[in-house]
């Protein structure tokens, strides 16, 4: 090919640095997409039923083993590597395929997976009948059913009809589940509010004390009410102890792959499924369900199985009292820098301030709240309005509201400046034309200038819920817990518990990562989570977006 | 015909009162908005000045205070052996050479009990182990020693705190004999540990015994049993005034004639060495800091000095002098150590008192507290309250010490630690056991801070300026209205999922393939100018499908196959080069250490966080840069190139400057990546391949776990506090910087 540019006048030109310059936009771009799809392919990947797999595994040297179970991971690994442990590649290959198995059972073998070198697996099967179940606790398990118990009989047995006792089983399963919710609303709704109840009348009594108005008469009537509490109490303990017992009732049998006969209560199933045999509309059907678990359910397990609904709910409340917070502020200071201030000294400080508010880093808004917010104002606030739960803190605690405060201030610049661009597009002959017909400054403000701006205020506050969303490191100091026994927000009076603590969605993928005692298997349910916040990040960050655009569509035409 | 309008009268009351109220609520608005403007000023100022409150009583010196002043409690003319106060500073002990034990009232002096240990005479020696183990070892002219510990018991009648002491026995009432031939012991000291105790006699003669008794259990009455060793002894020149042992019994530090101090191995029984302290006068006090490792030796100049034993460069154990106290108010007359702290008290001549803390080398106090000489001090277990004893009177004082710890130098300067050989820069701040020393050095921490932001402005600050560059002056206005959204959304990430994604994702893959990775830097940018070079000799036909400023587009697969080939080759060449891992060759051959989450996947992923913020200040900069002045340089026939680097450039400087400022403040604040990408050691260490600990992840990992009010609290605060004014720095600057390039553009 004959080059009709030479080398050096193609270097002379520039186009080299131009081309270095599109790279360097190419890589940003790559990198963006290339980490969203990652995650949503890793993420989304988990709730499919994979196949279970069933095979032989021979190590020269060692006693054949049977392995059972969804393949997870696979990595290349070198001979080298392999030489070390003394084992060879196929064929002296450079490199083998060694893949993860999660084989589960880890009440028989101690530990959820197992790495297997490729090459010496054999006679990989993917039997029909193999089963995963999903338990409450010691993670799935991975065999063939065998018998079916109800009570102490036998009502079924693979042996004489797989496709009944199958059914049987997953009749028993679904009951026991129904049963098992009807405990949890019991236990969560019922018995949950009398404690609450109780533990109020208990406050009540120990503010009387303090305040030495505790008269003979409020003694008697507190010990009548938490009699009466304690007898409700008692009805409903009556009910779950049946529940109990039903719940108890029914057992099966299974084989793990080694032939090993485990006998497992029906009551520890939350899902048992044989993803060999699903047609595809079933594993559909399946991963939907499984999405629904997620979304919907409480976490299991320590957080690495089960759902993140109180994650979903804890961010979700967080971000809206954030929202009703930050809103009214950050409009207030940009209408100042725009419409009221004169522009100058105090506007520029002003400016400089809102620029550091956003440039500190979000761990020293973690340690301010934590100081100033949860001890010096919470411990004021408890000594003048909840001397009666001291030494327990009330608000002397991280907890909801001041993990809401402190990240309406983290969040605040980003109000303002979106704000006051929105305020800077209106032109000035709108506001000239109002104040011309007489009206205020604050009417014109009101009535002309704010719903004018209102879009970017949305924006404003759209792109401050998003990065509050994903903020974890100051709230990691002022109110998120890896695990909270209850929703923030609940029948109780007074229904907002703003003294709560609550689960957050990036701090529980921090916490699943990398605190959890089986990362390994919390793995893709971190994925998951993952993908969910990147999901509602950049939907709100693309919504602010097209709103920005549209606005700025809009008064295209008014500026001329 | 003219017909008059209607008339209208605007000033009915009504409309006035109507015109009254508007203008009232205008005025109120005014007000409200202009304080909700100013507030923003006052929410920076309030954190700013928060923190500084946090911070600031660290660097208060000690206050004191008197509170009270008695007639000494016990026998007047008996010399007082030793004074103590337990826990709750209440109950205070003076033991007496008559063989009485007073227990007094601290605050008034009063008499509580008086005990007389089973002993014939007066106490010829005395010495207590450590001052919170409360063990007592007394002799009489016996030569034996009876071992005996105070204690408090607290109860609550009637609501009321009530300390009450006794006196224990823990080894029996039967005392130990030291000398077989019952000499009398002129000197007398005991270490009492875990495992065995030490007791160390010196007769009148001038002859030392050590004794060392290993403790065990009864298994049947699960009494302590002591079993005797006997320890020989390397002759030792001199007089012998004062033995102290060590807490680990290792080591023996004997002082004769005032002057020499031998250092004695108890476990090899040799002498280590003669240490000739002429050189700073006569010792007059010899006692050991809170651990039981420090030597602190006061002479008769008032210079306190702080010696532990650290092994040289040829290891060998010596006893170095490690840092100096000066006083300078004539002989040192008592030294009393804290209880929980490193911190001591010393006294000089004519009342004076003053406080050291031993880490942190500070002065807190230097001060007379009262007339007369002082012949004992005595500190309170929480050092709160001190007892000054002068001829006859107890002085009570209250102390006012709460962060001796800190000073510029424990946070800035090497620190030489006990058990350490040398000085070195250490953050640890909590351990365990009480007689911990806290290391408080900021230095590992600023390091690692400034580390991780180093690697990840060295991906983020060409990649964000380039791309800038591009997207602001080369390419077409449609693209940019698309990659614009993305780099934002890129903003947008949070960084939990980045921190995340780097450390069990990027971490691995990069250990794997960490050739790949610096194969990926040279194969691309050859593969992307290959690519461009041979575009350009492309016939037009082919050329002008992809309209101008769209070259990215065509760039995207190029870049993604150079990667994908860089990685795929390296194995080979690892093997080639490396003998099949370059992990191992760093490990073995170069002996560069190599941890999996290191700074390189900090950088990379911190990388990524800071280069949409860079990208978007910057690519504001150069795109408002006038278009008349490319113009004008395009049209006096420079190429796009020369104009971009010689014309917008230039101008746009100041904006790429700050862009790099408000960046390098996101990455030194940066909190959740390094905390998950990183392994958290606060090291020194500019390796690449090895972790560290910023300022920003050691709060988030500290805080929690830091008791409010704590030395240790407030340390973390100020690191809060210097993360505020470095980024408060930063953007302060870039921010003027940006204002004023805004007016500068305004004139063109």
């Amino acid at each position: 090919m004959i080059m009709n540019v030479s080398f050096k006048e193609w270097v002379k030109s520039g186009s080299p640095f131009i081309w270095l310059n599109a790279g360097a936009v190419a890589i940003s771009i790559i990198m963006v997409i290339g980490l969203i799809g990652f995650i949503a392919a890793k993420g989304l990947v988990h709730f499919w039923p994979g196949e279970i797999m069933a095979a032989e595994y021979t190590l020269p040297g060692n006693e054949p083993s049977k392995v059972l179970g969804q393949v997870s991971d696979s990595e290349m690994v070198s001979a080298i590597q392999l030489k070390a442990i003394g084992l060879k590649t196929k064929d002296d290959a450079e490199e083998a395929e060694r893949i993860l198995i999660k084989v589960g059972n880890r009440d028989v073998y101690g530990g959820d997976f197992r790495w297997v070198l490729d090459h010496h697996l054999s006679n990989k099967t993917y039997p029909e009948k193999a089963m995963a179940v999903e338990r409450r606790e010691w993670g799935n398990f991975y065999g063939y059913l065998d018998k079916v118990y109800e009570g102490h009989d036998l009502v079924a047995d693979v042996a004489q009809d797989d496709e009944k006792a199958w059914q049987h089983f997953q009749s028993l399963v679904s009951r026991a589940l129904d049963i098992h919710e009807s405990i949890m609303d019991i236990q969560k709704g019922e018995i949950g509010s009398i404690n609450y109840e109780l533990e109020r009348l208990r406050l009540k009594e120990r503010a009387y004390e303090l305040e030495d108005e505790l008269t003979d008469a409020r003694k008697q009537d507190f010990v009548e009410r938490r009699a009466e509490l304690n007898k409700e109490y008692e009805v409903h303990q009556v009910t779950l102890s049946k529940l109990y017992t039903d719940l108890k009732r029914d057992h099966f049998t299974a084989k793990e792959m080694g032939g090993q006969v485990v006998e497992i209560h029906i009551s520890e199933v939350v899902r048992a499924f044989r993803p060999n045999s699903m047609s595809i509309a079933e594993k559909i059907a399946h991963y939907f369900s499984k999405m629904g678990e997620f979304l919907g359910d409480d976490p299991r397990e320590a957080n690495t199985e089960g759902g993140v609904f109180p994650a979903i709910f804890g961010t979700v409340l967080m971000v809206i009292l954030m929202a009703i917070m930050v809103t009214p502020l950050g409009v207030v200071a940009a209408v100042y820098l725009r419409e009221y201030a004169k522009q100058g000294f105090v506007t520029n400080v002003i400016r400089v301030a809102v620029n550091n508010l956003a440039g500190v880093p979000s761990i020293v808004y973690g340690v301010f709240g934590l100081g100033f917010f949860v001890y010096f104002l919470g411990g004021t606030i408890d000594e003048l309005f909840f001397p009666e739960a001291l030494p327990a803190p009330t608000f002397g605690t991280s907890g909801l509201m001041w993990a809401s405060i402190t990240l309406a201030l983290l969040t605040l610049p980003v109000v303002i400046v979106a704000t006051e661009e929105g305020l800077a597009r209106i032109p000035r002959m709108i506001r000239e034309g109002s104040l011309a017909l007489g009206a205020t400054k604050w009417e014109t403000l009101t009535k002309v200038i704010l719903p004018m701006a209102s879009p970017a205020m949305m924006t404003g506050v759209i792109l401050a819920v998003a990065r509050a969303a994903g903020e974890v490191a100051p709230l990691m100091l002022v109110g998120v817990v890896k695990l909270a026994p209850s929703l923030p927000l609940d029948t109780n009076y007074p229904f907002l518990h703003l003294d709560q603590k609550f689960m957050h969605l990036g701090f529980h993928i921090y916490d699943v990562g990398f605190q959890s005692p089986n990362v390994e298997a919390a793995r893709p349910l971190v994925y998951a989570t993952a993908f969910l916040l990147v999901l509602v990040i950049a939907l709100l960050n693309l919504s602010a977006i097209a709103i920005r655009n549209h606005l700025r569509e809009k008064y295209k035409a008014l500026e001329m | 015909m003219t017909t008059s309008p209607p008339k209208l009268d605007f000033n009915t009351p009504a409309l006035q009162r109507y015109r009254k109220a508007r203008a009232l609520k205008d005025k109120f608005a005014n007000w409200g908005i202009a304080f909700g403007g100013i507030s923003i000023i006052g929410a920076v100022l309030l954190i700013f000045f928060y923190l500084l409150y946090e911070v600031a009583p660290m660097f208060v010196p000690a206050d004191i205070e008197q509170v009270g002043e008695y007639q000494t409690p016990g026998a007047k003319d008996s010399k007082t052996l030793m004074l103590s106060m337990e826990e709750q500073a209440e109950v205070g002990l003076r033991v007496q050479q008559n063989n009485t034990l007073t227990f007094f009232k601290v605050k008034t002096g009063e008499v509580l009990e008086t005990h007389n240990l089973p002993l014939i005479g007066d106490i010829k020696a005395f010495d207590v182990s450590t001052d919170s183990g409360r063990l007592m070892a007394v002799s009489d002219s016996q030569g034996e020693a009876l071992l005996v510990k105070h204690n408090y018991r607290v109860t609550y009648p009637n609501d009321q705190r009530l300390i009450s002491p006794w006196l224990e026995y823990p080894y029996g009432e039967e005392a130990i004999s030291l000398f077989d031939d019952g000499r009398e012991i002129s000197n007398l000291t005991i270490r009492d540990g875990e495992e065995a105790m030490m007791l160390a006699a010196i007769d009148a003669n001038n002859q030392l015994t050590v004794k060392r008794f290993l403790k065990e259990e009864d298994f049947i009455s699960e009494e302590i049993v002591l079993e005797e060793e006997s320890v020989s002894l390397p002759n030792i020149a001199g007089k012998i005034n004062q033995v102290e042992i060590d807490q680990a019994m290792n080591f023996m530090f004997v002082l004769s004639d005032q002057r020499l101090l031998h250092v004695i191995n108890s476990n090899s029984e040799t002498l280590e060495e003669t240490v000739t302290l002429d050189e700073v006068g006569t010792i007059t006090k010899m006692s050991l800091l809170l651990g039981e490792n420090s030597l602190l030796i006061g002479n008769d100049q008032g210079v306190v000095s702080q010696r532990f034993m650290a092994r040289n460069q040829e290891g060998e154990w010596r006893l170095r002098n490690v840092r100096q106290f000066e006083m300078a108010h004539g002989p040192i007359q008592a030294i009393a150590t804290e209880q929980r702290r490193k911190g001591f008290f010393t006294a000089g001549e004519n009342g004076q008192v003053a406080i050291y803390h031993s880490t942190a080398h500070r002065t807190l106090l230097n001060e007379k507290l009262v007339d007369g000489e002082i012949l004992n001090l005595s500190v309170s277990p929480r050092a709160k309250d001190l007892l000054v004893e002068t001829n006859g009177k107890i002085t009570h004082f209250k102390v006012d010490n709460e962060h001796p710890e800190i000073s510029w130098a424990s946070m800035w300067d090497e620190v030489w630690y006990e058990g350490y050989n040398d000085a070195d820069y250490t953050w640890q701040s909590s351990a365990s056991s009480n007689d911990f020393e806290p290391k408080y050095s900021l230095v590992p921490l600023a390091f690692g801070t400034l580390k991780g932001a180093f690697y990840a402005m060295l991906l983020a600050a060409p990649l964000a300026i380039a791309g800038a560059v591009y997207t602001a002056y080369f390419m077409a206005p449609a693209m940019r209205r698309k990659v614009k959204p993305i780099i934002e959304l890129m903003e947008a990430l949070p960084t939990v999922i980045l921190g995340f994604l780097a450390g069990l994702a990027l971490a691995p893959f990069i250990e794997n393939n960490l050739l790949g990775i610096f194969a990926v830097l040279i194969v691309m940018p050859v593969a992307m100018l290959a690519f461009g070079y041979t575009w350009a000799n492309l016939p037009a036909k082919i050329r002008h499908i992809l309209p101008e400023g769209w070259d990215v587009l065509p760039l995207i697969p190029v870049i993604i196959l150079s990667a994908w080939f860089a990685i795929e080759v390296s194995p080979n060449l690892e093997v080639l080069f490396f003998g099949g891992s370059m992990v191992d060759w760093l490990n073995n051959d170069l002996g560069v250490d190599f941890s999996q989450r290191n700074a390189l996947i900090v950088g990379l992923a911190m990388g990524f966080a800071v280069i949409p913020t860079i990208f978007s200040i910057a690519e504001d900069a150069i795109f408002s840069v006038p278009k008349s002045l490319s113009y004008g340089s395009l049209a006096l026939g420079a190429t796009p190139w020369q104009t971009m680097i010689k014309v917008v450039l230039p101008t746009a400087s100041p904006g790429i400057f700050s862009a790099l400022m408000i960046g390098l403040g996101r990455a030194v604040g940066e909190t959740m990546i390094v905390l998950m990408a990183t392994g958290n050691t606060p090291i020194t260490d500019i390796n690449i391949f090895e972790g560290m600990r910023t300022l920003a992840a050691n709060i988030a990992v500290e805080i929690p776990e830091s008791e409010v009010g704590s030395t240790h609290y407030r340390i973390l605060f100020l690191t809060g506090f210097v993360l505020f004014l470095f980024t408060f720095v930063f953007n302060t600057a870039a921010e003027t910087v940006r204002q004023r390039l805004r007016t500068k553009y305004g004139q063109l």
